[in-house]
């Protein structure tokens, strides 16, 4: 878990932050205004593609998405170890 | 009692001349929408009386009065000079909904300058294709942005400066960027306002279409006439009003009633500056009293998906009026609203083209569900036979919906493309490029677009502008977009791609081109779905068909396959 928390903090930083905005694991991402909710659907994307798994549209929800905190309790519910 | 009282009335016994008599302007004076924003507001009594409510996503707030407002434009302004900004002279705002967006926005204006608001989520293509476009002299805009300028700059000599409003003293400027802190700068009590008349340009707006680049709409000073009394007439903005505008600054109903409307009228509004989220969006209403909200249907729409259990977690009750505006506002959205605010969202109809709201449900007009709604007065609209460009004689039939020119917010000019300007005028008709009907009330019914454009979350992307930065993607080989449905956005982008030799599809490989679009584009751009094909549908000339691959998506008939090439 500790593994997949910098994994998806480094993509977000990559992907969708432009300046050094600092992220942490508890920076909200959507209400914060660093991602969009047209970019969630590539961020829902890269989540379902490492992890092997796919997220319900209804449960990609902006406040699901809000932090990488609970981005990892959202991947919890779908990935099988 | 509404402003706007009768409606058949003011249809009967309307004038232009209602505004210019409110706003006391005369034909033939000086008239600067800054100074209409901002100093005649004050000289009406209302210098402390807060304009702009400014919070940001971590809870941050800012409270400017409308002599702050006057004073930091004036400031503004004063500082543009200074660098040698002229009157006619470009410049862009490129910001996130800060404060210095909406009073930058004056500043600009008050010098004679033309604002050209961009969105801030633009990638670095889209803004240079729009700064280039318009030879722009300078940008205001964050240090978050800057590198996407950064990486543009070399191309573009024309752009003088690069105005950072956030300056992180500890990094060094780099080549043509300056400091600047609005709140800190001397404030200029006493400023030359340039004497802008009715037809000096105001306002530089770029729109997409479906061929070719985006186009520049030229607006000037006297759209303020229309934008005005729409405000009063259509959103029925009152003194003691909170108003609440939820659209972005970078796009025509941001600018036209989230700074000028509101600034205009001398209400008070609010801004948040935070991702779209709907306990956040109640709480803001419920905190600021939040008495008329000007919205769209796809945040409406996410609003209702969200449920009904988050709104009884807030007291909304200062609602009084509420309007929506982008894309056609669905019946269940009308329907819904008024069961769970008490009253209905009105659709109101318009585009950058037209600088303020055209056609439109009006307080105490009856509202039929999905409806348009009637033109405002003043204007004369209808649906002509788009082969004839004749007004039909019939209610009921669908065509292309006509206005007769010359409103007082009316483009003047796409920037540098008169020709193309021209095509919008057919037979003494504008023609803004949607179909509608109209019912025997004089209601109008939206049916769709006239063209491939795509109108996602309020918004239009051209499809050729995404084609093209697909091109550009290493593995791909030829491209065609389309829209495609959606509950929320009405329509998202879909692309269907042919790549080249040696790439194979994967899920990876179609993460990589969405990234690829949205950093170069705009998320809004960015392909939501692509689908990897062998061959794309074309005719025997080349050209591919695009309607058959929009007919699949939205389970249409496919209509004439004969000119169809591999069929």
């Amino acid at each position: 878990m500790e593994e997949m928390k910098d994994v998806i903090k480094d993509y977000v930083i990559k992907e969708y932050v432009e300046d050094d905005t600092e992220i942490t694991y508890d920076t909200p991402l959507i209400s914060g205004g660093i991602v969009d909710s047209f970019s969630m659907v590539s961020l829902k994307r890269f989540l379902e593609n490492k992890y092997k798994i796919s997220i319900p549209d209804d449960k990609a929800t902006p406040e699901a998405f809000d932090s990488v905190n609970k981005i990892i309790a959202l991947v919890k519910e779908y990935v099988k170890y | 009692m509404s402003n706007i009282g009768s409606y058949d009335e003011r249809v009967k016994n309307f004038d232009w001349a209602i505004s210019e008599k409110e706003l006391e302007y005369k034909p033939g004076n000086v008239i600067n929408i800054g100074w209409y924003c901002s100093d005649r507001i004050c000289q009406m009594g209302k210098a402390d009386k807060p304009g702009l409510i400014w919070e940001g996503s971590t809870g941050q707030e800012k409270i400017y009065t409308y002599n702050d407002i006057r004073l930091n434009s004036n400031t503004i302004g004063h500082f543009l000079r200074g660098l040698g900004i002229q009157p006619e002279d470009r410049v862009c705002l490129f910001m996130d909904k800060i404060p210095e967006l909406y009073i930058g926005f004056l500043g600009i204006v008050k010098i004679g300058a033309i604002a050209q608001p961009l969105f801030s989520a633009f990638g670095d293509e889209s803004l240079f294709i729009r700064l280039e476009n318009a030879q722009t002299k300078a940008i205001i805009t964050q240090r978050k942005h800057v590198p996407k300028v950064r990486k543009i700059l070399e191309k573009m000599p024309f752009l003088k400066h690069i105005i950072i409003v956030d300056y992180d003293p500890g990094k060094p400027l780099q080549d043509r960027e300056v400091a600047f802190n609005m709140d800190t700068a001397e404030k200029i009590e006493k400023f030359e306002i340039y004497p802008t008349t009715a037809e000096s340009p105001s306002v530089l707006h770029y729109t997409s279409g479906t061929t070719g680049q985006p186009k520049g709409v030229k607006h000037v000073h006297y759209s303020l006439i229309s934008q005005y009394l729409t405000s009063k007439w259509v959103l029925d903005l009152r003194d003691d009003d909170i108003y609440w505008c939820t659209a972005d600054p970078g796009w025509v109903t941001g600018t036209s009633y989230g700074i000028i409307g509101a600034f205009c009228t001398g209400v008070t509004q609010c801004v948040l500056d935070a991702g779209f989220s709907a306990d956040n969006w109640y709480r803001f209403i419920e905190k600021h009293k939040i008495t008329m909200w000007y919205s769209a249907p796809t945040a409406i729409r996410s609003l209702m998906k969200a449920g009904e259990e988050v709104i009884k977690k807030y007291n909304l009750s200062s609602l009084r009026h509420l309007a929506s505006v982008g894309e056609p506002l669905n019946s269940e959205a009308v329907i819904w609203s008024e069961r769970v605010f008490g009253k209905p969202f009105l659709d109101t109809y318009w585009q950058t083209e037209t600088g303020s709201i055209m056609i439109s449900n009006y307080p105490g007009m009856k509202i039929k569900p999905g409806s348009m709604g009637k033109p405002f007065p003043g204007i004369t609209a209808t649906v002509i036979d788009p082969e004839k460009y004749e007004p039909f004689k019939e209610t009921g039939k669908i065509g292309l919906i006509a206005i007769k020119p010359g409103w007082p917010s009316m483009m003047r000019m796409y920037w540098n493309n008169e020709s193309t300007y021209k095509k919008k005028f057919q037979n003494g008709w504008y023609l803004p490029g949607d179909r509608s009907s109209i019912d025997s009330e004089g209601y109008f019914w939206f049916v769709g677009r006239d063209d491939d454009v795509i109108n996602t979350g309020g918004h239009l992307v051209s499809p050729f502008e995404v084609e093209s930065a697909l091109l550009e993607h290493p593995a791909v080989a030829e491209s065609a977009v389309v829209a495609k449905p959606d509950f929320v956005n009405m329509e998202v982008v879909k692309a269907f791609v042919t790549l080249k030799p040696g790439y194979t599809a994967s899920k990876d490989l179609d993460l990589d081109i969405m990234n690829f679009v949205r950093k170069k584009l705009s998320p809004l751009a960015m392909p939501q779905e692509i689908e990897f094909i062998d061959l794309l549908p074309k005719t025997r000339s080349g050209k591919i068909m695009r309607r058959i691959l929009h007919a699949k998506e939205w389970g249409e008939e496919i209509g004439d396959t004969s000119t169809l090439e591999n069929d």
